[in-house]
């Protein structure tokens, strides 16, 4: 599904802030995979994120997508394929518009002088309501009313509503409460299952990462440096985790405390 | 001021502030939705009124709206292009543009700086001539701006609701959303300028047929006046659905212009009034923003007094 095949990416190069933030990174995604992401701040998780949206251009390699060569396709033209959820809840919407104004936006369907039908608004209702969370009443409330939680439901909702290829979850529950994040995780669980969706997901808390998909991937300065899947996922435990880390990367965590928080 | 004199005074205001009211417009679509402050509004507006004057001499005066229509578009066009595309300031663009335009506008006018159309046939003298024998008649032209401005509201209120319309009005909310939409924001801001400016040339258009005359410096001051009036619009009917608010921008043109020409009145010399219009503007920016700071500043002085 995804190929990222020797990625590399330096911020600043020639200057005193030159910043190696992806160094020679291969990747093989196969459909239907759900792999979490861990590694301490600086790794290159968001980088690796931001490489395959098209923030940027790599500086070497490719990134093939369902068989498509994507290296130097545009960002927009990447969206169509490729949903995207932030850690700032307040990144994947426009708060000045409503609800129904933001989904229609994110379901792209007519053409461009096509206004919101009937039959649509019946469906963004449907689906708002399977994310019990009340806003199916209130479609046409601005979005920047919303809570955090709320608007990283709706957004979640937006990336999926046309199923894309490959879903980018960038620690999308960091900022909320816990309870919220709970249900905005449980949610990402159930529509990710729902439509068989190809994901990365990044996060800091180990747990999680256990818990949910089916691949962890380590990464640490910029290169993934473990990649555990299959059966040997199953039975993996946090204090084994930081065992294997230590034996992938060749030295300690830089921040075990990161890793390790359980919240 | 007897009443007749009022009632004068308030036709005049309400006449320019339809007309200009299309620029308020042009603003509501770029400065409001786009969040683009278009500083290339003075010369576009010029444009509008040289181009039109141009057509309209050489006996076409509805192919005039077009022409200086079309003329905005492509001042839009370059605007929008120079912001997106080539890495220049948005705010750089328009002022780049505008001072580009001054030339242009001279070489459309024949390279004279005054086009008089007092013997033209214009889109107000002919509806004077069609409503001559009516009851309406000595109001063709506030019904000519009046046809003009419900054209341009009527447009607005469908085409913000279009697909098209949402992605231009995200774009100035949020250009990452609009991104992830599979929208490119680089189409969008062009599209919304190319539109924008094409209210204003009208608005342009239509002041130089309505005055018969074109001056190179008609569109001077032009986006202080409209950010004024939006300003004032916004202010009165700011909440509420587009519909709502573009009549707002309509009622924020009127009441700028109705100051205005009570200043012109009151005797005020010529010179004053450009001074005047950057007072009104300076009022109706701090206006909003000193209210919202009051509280604070209240209790602050309160508590340097000793209390709580």
């Amino acid at each position: 599904m995804l190929k990222l095949s020797h990625i590399s990416k330096t911020f600043n190069p020639g200057t005193v802030n030159e910043k190696v933030a992806i160094k020679d990174l291969s990747l093989h995604l196969e459909k239907g995979d759900f792999a979490t992401i861990i590694g301490s701040n600086g790794a290159g998780k968001s980088t690796m994120f931001n490489a395959i949206c098209g923030d940027f251009f790599t500086d070497s390699g490719s990134i093939v997508l369902d068989g498509e060569d994507i290296t130097f396709m545009p960002q927009h033209a990447r969206a169509k394929n490729i949903g995207r959820l932030y850690q700032d809840p307040m990144r994947g919407t426009a708060p000045g518009m409503t609800i129904l104004e933001n989904l229609a936006l994110a379901a792209g369907r007519g053409g461009w002088l096509s206004g919101i039908s009937r039959s649509d608004k019946q469906r963004f209702k449907e689906q708002l309501a399977l994310l019990d969370i009340g806003l199916e009443d209130r479609m046409n409330h601005p979005v920047g009313l919303l809570s955090g939680g709320q608007r990283q439901a709706l957004t979640l909702l937006m990336a999926t509503m046309n199923p894309p290829k490959l879903l980018l979850l960038d620690e999308h529950t960091a900022a909320l409460d816990p309870g919220t994040a709970e249900k905005v995780l449980n949610l990402t669980k159930r529509i990710v299952e729902e439509h068989h969706l190809t994901c990365l997901m990044i996060t800091h808390n180990m747990q999680s990462a256990l818990e949910l998909g089916n691949r962890i991937l380590m990464m640490d300065s910029g290169d993934i440096v473990l990649d555990i899947k299959g059966e040997e996922k199953k039975g993996l435990t946090v204090e084994g985790l930081l065992d294997k880390f230590k034996v992938g990367a060749g030295k300690k965590l830089d921040n075990d405390r990161i890793l390790l928080s359980n919240e | 001021m007897t009443l007749a004199t009022a009632l004068s005074l308030g036709e005049t205001a309400l006449k320019l502030g339809l007309i200009c009211s299309l620029t308020v417009l042009a603003l509501f679509l770029s400065y409001s939705m786009l969040n683009v402050c278009d500083l290339s509004t003075d010369g576009c507006f010029t444009l509008g009124a040289a181009v039109g004057a141009a057509v309209a001499v050489s006996g076409h005066p509805f192919l005039s709206i077009i022409a200086a229509m079309l003329a905005g578009i492509c001042s839009g066009f370059i605007t929008g292009f120079l912001q997106t595309k080539m890495g220049v300031d948005s705010l750089l663009a328009g002022i780049i543009v505008n001072t580009g335009l001054y030339y242009i506008n001279i070489a459309v006018m024949g390279g004279s700086s005054l086009i008089n159309m007092n013997r033209t046939d214009t889109v107000f003298s002919m509806m004077k001539d069609a409503l001559a024998d009516t009851p309406l008649k000595g109001r063709s032209d506030i019904i000519v701006a009046l046809i003009a401005v419900a054209a341009v509201i009527a447009f607005l209120v469908f085409f913000l609701k279009t697909r098209l319309g949402l992605a231009i009005r995200a774009t100035g909310n949020n250009a990452d959303m609009v991104k992830s939409s599979s929208i490119n924001p680089v189409f969008t801001t062009i599209i919304g300028l190319c539109i924008a400016n094409s209210f204003t040339a009208l608005s342009g258009c239509l002041l130089s047929q309505s005055q018969k005359s074109v001056d190179i410096n008609i569109g001077q001051g032009m986006v202080t006046i409209a950010l004024a009036s939006l300003l004032i619009g916004g202010t009165i009917l700011g909440k509420g659905g587009i519909f709502i608010r573009a009549v707002g921008m309509v009622l924020g043109s009127f009441i700028f212009r109705l100051v205005y020409t009570v200043a012109l009145r009151f005797n005020m010399p010529p010179f004053m009034l450009k001074l005047v219009s950057s007072v009104i503007v300076i009022l109706a920016i701090s206006g909003p923003y000193l209210k919202r700071q009051w509280p604070q500043l209240k209790r602050r002085m309160t508590h340097k007094k000793g209390g709580i």
